[in-house]
């Protein structure tokens, strides 16, 4: 009963989120300084998720060749650059990360 | 086409010559445009079906009962909040910090509510209603793109419809994942790393949106910072980093409107 009020909380609160603008805001746009500040929404956004995802390693940055997850992070980074494709970024990137783990033993 | 407007014409009457007279992209009805949202997110699905699996392994795991691990996954929907809340339970956190660390993840969908609350002020209530349900990281990536596509190629009427064959089919797919999850249970190898694929998922859609100097500067702002403040609780500092990346663009972008007017 405790974990299903938990997950109804969760749910209430994500939906808010999503609902309020769209629901709030009327068709007189936003001020232009908000409509500027949105085209840095996805890539700050992003990489702040991405960026611990291929560095942190056990509760710690590792900024080393070591670490597989940063290089195929990286190797991804450069296919998603050159070819815009998500599905082939996703392919090398797993690719990488297990010749990398692999190649380590 | 009537035979009056025909008579009226001034060249030969042309059988379905519209779109060829019209060129690049001819104005969608709503099925091709729904159509149009369901390929543009079939390329995200490979992120999206591991990931989806694995919070269905790792729920079982945090003692959270199957039917309401499957439940989680249409009430909350949301990917990133869901591993968190699934980790937070397994650990025995308390009920506020569960949802208070959910609700801070997902103020990232605030933003782009606010981003396409614009194209979607035309709508109705329900529309904007289920819309919203379906706003996710995946969905809103390929539908703003589409958006952005109307501004240079002429209205889009019927985008929204885009907008549900996106994430109609990304929810279809988290359930379904969500589902074969909770089903094989531990039977998913863990040297799989398959967790990896949301990050990969992240920088293909990250990547193309780094277009200019303010942009990746954005990125690099928003994800050292990210980096170095990891270790604040209730994953405060990803909205830290976010809002500092989002400064930090909006700053290169002021440096570099100064500078065009003074040449």
């Amino acid at each position: 009963m405790r974990l299903w009020l938990i997950v109804l909380g969760i749910g209430a609160v994500t939906y808010a989120v999503r609902v309020a603008p769209i629901l709030l805001l009327g068709r007189q746009g936003l001020p232009p300084l908000v409509v500027r500040a949105l085209r840095y929404v996805p890539p700050a956004v992003l990489s702040a998720i991405v960026f611990p995802e291929l560095v942190m390693s056990g509760g710690s940055p590792v900024l080393s060749l070591e670490n597989p997850r940063l290089l195929a992070g990286l190797l991804a980074g450069l296919i998603a650059w050159r070819t815009r494709n998500v599905f082939l970024t996703l392919i090398v990137g797993m690719g990488a990360l297990w010749g990398l783990t692999a190649a380590q033993g | 086409m009537t035979p009056d407007l025909r008579a009226e014409g001034e060249g030969p009457p042309i059988e379905g010559g519209e779109t060829k007279a019209t060129g690049i992209i001819p104005i969608a009805g709503p099925r091709r445009e729904f159509l149009a949202g369901v390929r543009a997110e079939l390329p995200l699905l490979p992120g999206v079906i591991p990931f989806g699996m694995i919070y269905g392994v790792l729920a079982l795991e945090a003692g959270i009962p199957s039917g309401l691990a499957l439940a989680m996954s249409s009430i909350v929907f949301a990917g990133s909040s869901q591993f968190a809340a699934t980790q937070l339970i397994g650990a025995g956190a308390s009920a506020a910090v569960v949802v208070a660390t959910a609700f801070i993840l997902n103020l990232r969908h605030s933003l782009y509510s606010f981003s396409l609350a614009p194209h979607l002020a035309p709508l109705s209530a329900p529309w904007k209603w289920l819309l919203s349900y379906l706003l996710t990281d995946e969905a809103y990536a390929v539908t703003a793109a589409r958006y952005r596509q109307g501004e240079t190629e002429g209205p889009l009427h019927h985008a929204h419809w885009f907008f549900l064959g996106a994430g109609l089919t990304l929810w279809a797919s988290w359930q379904l994942s969500t589902a074969a999850g909770v089903f094989l249970g531990a039977q998913v190898p863990r040297d799989w790393s398959l967790d990896f694929t949301l990050p990969l998922t992240f920088i293909g859609l990250g990547v193309p949106t780094l277009r200019d100097r303010p942009t990746l500067l954005a990125a690099l702002v928003g994800g050292t910072l990210a980096v170095v403040l990891a270790g604040l609780p209730y994953r405060l500092g990803l909205m830290v980093a976010a809002v500092a990346g989002i400064l930090a663009g909006l700053w290169a972008d002021r440096q570099r409107a100064d500078v065009g007017m003074r040449d």
